[in-house]
């Protein structure tokens, strides 16, 4: 089977049930996108699927078909991207572990709501844990970074 | 992989100033060879360098200075921090500063990134090591020159003669400076705090760009080539053993390659592997599948009667009873029975897990009988001695590259992750990986032990206590170097119980006995989290008897500050290891903190009920004092939300400010998740929970959704910034709910009991 990831075409032949999560780490060794629960429950993993959130441990390799992935490595090539420009910014991460699957959580929601409320990031970003409690950072970067994006749109 | 480059001990004399800390061997500098090579060249640049005044700092031809960070960096920030005092001192430029990590080796001192204590030992350390180095590029320039060295100054990166205008960069003075006499501690100049340049500003994280991009390397992203994964099914119970595997579909499992059977420890389990069986394969895929089609018949072993709610009970029992007396002022019993009125209560707390986002680790690399880790630990020293002892080697043998830690709160303390993967990789020959899932992580912790606090206090017409007799009982620490162990030790007494700092006259604390039955470890804040929980939640349960305003009660409670003298009434008193002289408990300092977040959070102003309330406490622990102040609002449901919490510090001196920041806004979270939410529980010695389903941690919509820091401006000497947040936040969230709905929940988790 076939995919692109961040960009370049890839020809997968292992396990079908394979989690996109272990290709990416095991086989790409694009280790941005972290393991952190196996189970959908953290959001650690999380990248982007045809340009939607998704979490790469529950992505068995055999849907992936011609899909387009893309991983925290390839949001921007010099962490560029305003979500990344705003994390720096506001010095969110503590010891980092989860900011890939947050970032690229937050890049989807922007993508889809370009001028997030409170309940928007809410709902949009519970389903990633950080277990250093970054979690007003981050909601003031994406705030952040939203006025950014749209700022040089407008 | 390293270089180890020799220097004359005789010109590096002046090192002796730093031998005070201990054990810093400065006849040679490692330098730590890149565990993930980020950059191929440093290690042969930084061997190079011409000028390097110990083993914290070196200074090369080209002008960059490296900055060893020997404590491991788990989201606290340390990595940039320590470095920064050296900086600072140097006055170096920090854009040219490369930080390294080191390997572990005791001649940097302690390394066991625990206690929150790397600032409060190594701040003047690395004070230490920057000004020697200024001297002396001072002194090699001012020698150039022919003229005094008292003409010269040294700014950002050079020094410069004020008189004639000459100056020279650090890196051309580097050769010189290093042939040069080194200047005694005694006759080195300190920075006035008015020219600091980094410290006590904001200061970004080392790391935080790659962060942010995903290139930044965990213990998790660590491979080898040749390398083989490993998952591990352990015994269920602590201390089973296997009694029969069938492993024949695990080896049907494409990418399986094999089974191996491990030994359980023997006991004290400390940092021992548990033992179990490995499946051993080409990716983690094949792995983690194989172990699913395992089947392991157990030896349970003597644990399975560990089953919570009992257990609970049985604390509850031990505490209604007299226990050991751990502090003695005055005459408790004679106070109490006067027969006037009593107050009394009972708090208990479940286990909690770490739960690092992280999961534990670790590759290693066995060649020729020595071993080489690559891991994420808060103590590669300990990875030295453990896998040493594990595989049969010196434990010089053993090099521990620590990468960056995916968190960390005590867990990656305990290295028997990288023992685990040093036992494989003698066996196997190969490089092995040992990852651990979310479940392993779980199930397999030294957890936060469950504990039963009990607190009884005689008051007066006033409500406030002239009697307070406090008893506390909990599987103690001591159960992992000794199998009897039943009572807390000097540590754990001295977190909370016997340093109850109120002004009362007579107070007895004492501990209980209780036996472990999982593995215990030390999690953030350790025996604080239970003591303060109950204390401070205790306090405002007198007030409310006594129908006063909780901060005035406590106010009142700590009486006029003073500086409370523990040794003659409880001589056990530990004091975080700092020298009481330098770090005394002083309530003066608690007040301030107090006063200062009921004045920022607008203590009084709203009236409490109908769903909303306010709760606060104040606690010193690890020689800082904190307070925080917890909004919540609870709805008809049950639900609870924290619109803000008010946090308020005095710790010393603040080296990174926006980092000690952060560090207290992550003690809002935790604090608040770990009383609201989380809950570890054992049936018949098997732990209940598995994942974030069923442990839950705070999510952006359970977290506090505001919190704000404030630093007291303070002249003392810096002191804990990880752990002393979390306490307070503990009580002041029950506190909380009490004040929104009139319910007391004395045990954790506290929704459950709302809903």
């Amino acid at each position: 089977m076939t995919l692109t990831v961040n960009g370049v075409s890839r020809t997968f032949d292992g396990d079908p049930d394979t989690p996109l999560l272990w290709y990416l780490r095991d086989d790409l060794r694009l280790t941005g996108t972290r393991f952190g629960c196996g189970a959908g429950l953290c959001g650690a993993c999380t990248v982007h699927i045809d340009g939607q959130a998704a979490r790469a441990c529950q992505s068995p390799m055999k849907g992936l078909q011609s899909k387009r992935v893309v991983t925290i490595e390839g949001l921007s090539p010099d962490a560029s991207h305003p979500l990344q420009r705003a994390w720096m910014a506001g010095n969110v991460p503590m010891c980092g572990y989860c900011q890939s699957g947050q970032i690229m959580q937050a890049a989807a929601l922007l993508s889809r709501t370009p001028n997030p409320t409170d309940q928007d990031i809410e709902r949009g970003m519970s389903g990633n844990i950080c277990r250093c409690g970054t979690y007003q950072r981050i909601r003031a970067a994406i705030k952040a970074a939203g006025a950014d994006a749209r700022g040089r749109t407008a | 992989m390293n270089v180890v480059e020799h220097v004359s001990v005789s010109r590096r004399q002046f090192l002796g100033g730093l031998l005070s800390t201990g054990a810093f061997v400065i006849a040679a500098r490692v330098v730590p060879a890149s565990a993930w090579g980020q950059d191929p060249t440093v290690t042969a640049r930084a061997a190079t360098a011409a000028f390097h005044p110990g083993v914290y700092l070196g200074i090369e031809p080209d002008g960059t200075v490296f900055i060893i960070a020997h404590r491991s960096e788990m989201g606290t920030g340390i990595r940039t921090t320590l470095p920064m005092v050296a900086a600072d001192e140097l006055d170096a430029d920090w854009s040219r500063v490369r930080i390294e990590q080191a390997i572990g080796d005791p001649k940097y001192g302690d390394q066991n990134t625990d206690g929150s204590r790397s600032m409060r030992d190594f701040y003047q350390v690395f004070r230490v090591a920057g000004a020697t180095a200024r001297t002396m590029l001072v002194s090699a320039a001012a020698a150039q020159w022919g003229v005094p060295a008292s003409a010269c100054v040294a700014a950002n990166h050079e020094v410069v003669h004020e008189a004639s205008g000459r100056r020279l960069g650090y890196g051309a003075l580097a050769s010189a400076a290093a042939a040069i006499d080194v200047p005694k501690p005694e006759a080195l100049t300190f920075k006035p705090r008015s020219a600091w340049k980094y410290v006590g500003k904001m200061h970004p994280a080392y790391d935080l760009q790659p962060i942010v991009s995903g290139s930044a390397m965990f213990g998790h992203d660590v491979v080898r080539d040749g390398m083989v994964y490993a998952s591990v099914e352990h015994p269920p119970v602590l201390g089973g053993k296997v009694r029969a595997v069938e492993d024949k579909d695990t080896l049907a499992v494409r990418g399986v390659q094999q089974t191996v059977a491990l030994d359980t420890f023997e006991l004290p389990y400390r940092y021992k592997p548990l033992g179990g069986v490995a499946v051993i394969g080409a990716s983690t895929w094949a792995v983690l599948q194989g172990r699913r089609k395992l089947k392991v018949a157990w030896e349970d072993g003597p644990h399975t009667g560990f089953t919570s709610a009992p257990f609970a009970e049985q604390l509850a029992q031990t505490v209604s009873q007299p226990c050991k007396v751990m502090r003695d002022l005055g005459d408790v019993d004679a106070e109490f029975a006067k027969g006037g009125r009593i107050v009394e209560a009972l708090y208990s707390t479940p286990m909690a897990a770490h739960a690092p986002m992280e999961p534990p680790v670790a590759v290693a690399e066995w060649v020729n009988g020595k071993v080489t880790v690559w891991a994420p630990t808060q103590n590669p020293q300990a990875v030295q001695d453990t896998v040493a002892q594990a595989v049969g080697i010196d434990k010089k043998d053993v090099t521990c590259h620590v990468t960056l830690l995916g968190g960390g709160f005590g867990r990656k303390s305990k290295p028997d992750y990288c023992a685990e993967a040093a036992v494989l990789s003698k066996r196997l020959g190969k490089p092995v990986k040992v990852i651990w899932t979310r479940e392993d992580d779980l199930k397999f912790d030294y957890f936060h032990t469950t504990a039963a606090v009990y607190h009884k206090a005689a008051v007066d017409a006033r409500g406030r206590p002239t009697a307070w007799l406090t008893r506390s009982a909990f599987p103690p620490l001591g159960g992992m170097s000794d199998p009897t162990a039943r009572f807390a030790g000097r540590g754990e007494i001295s977190q909370g119980l016997v340093d109850l700092p109120f002004d009362v006259p007579n107070i007895r604390a004492e501990n209980g006995p209780a036996e472990g039955h999982v593995r215990i470890g030390w999690f953030r804040a350790v025996a604080n989290n239970q003591h303060a929980f109950a204390l401070h939640s205790f306090a405002d349960e007198l007030a409310h008897a006594a129908s006063r305003d909780p901060l005035e009660f406590l106010l009142d409670l700590l009486g006029p500050g003073r500086i409370l003298d523990l040794s003659t009434q409880a001589p056990m008193y530990g004091n975080y290891g700092a020298n009481v002289a330098v770090h005394p408990v002083d309530t003066r300092r608690l007040r301030r903190v107090l006063e200062t977040a009921a004045e920022r959070g607008g203590w009084g102003k709203r009236k409490p009920g109908k769903g909303w309330g306010a709760g606060i406490a104040a606690h010193r622990s690890f020689n800082s004092y904190v307070a925080s102040l917890v909004e919540v609002e609870v709805d008809d449901k049950g639900g609870v939300r924290i619109p803000r919490v008010e946090m308020v510090a005095d710790a010393g001196v603040i080296v990174n400010p926006d980092r000690v920041r952060a560090q207290f806004e992550s003690a809002a979270v935790m604090g608040t998740g770990l009383a609201l939410y989380g809950q570890i529980t054992a049936a018949a010695g098997r732990i209940i929970q598995s994942n974030f389903h069923d442990f839950q941690v705070a999510r952006m919509n359970t977290a506090p959704v505001q919190t704000n820091v404030t630093f007291i401006e303070s002249e003392a000497p810096p002191t804990g910034i990880g752990e002393p947040g979390t306490p307070p936040v503990l009580a002041a969230v029950a506190n909380a709910v009490f004040a929104a709905t009139g319910k007391r929940v004395r045990t954790w988790p506290i929704a459950k009991a709302l809903t």
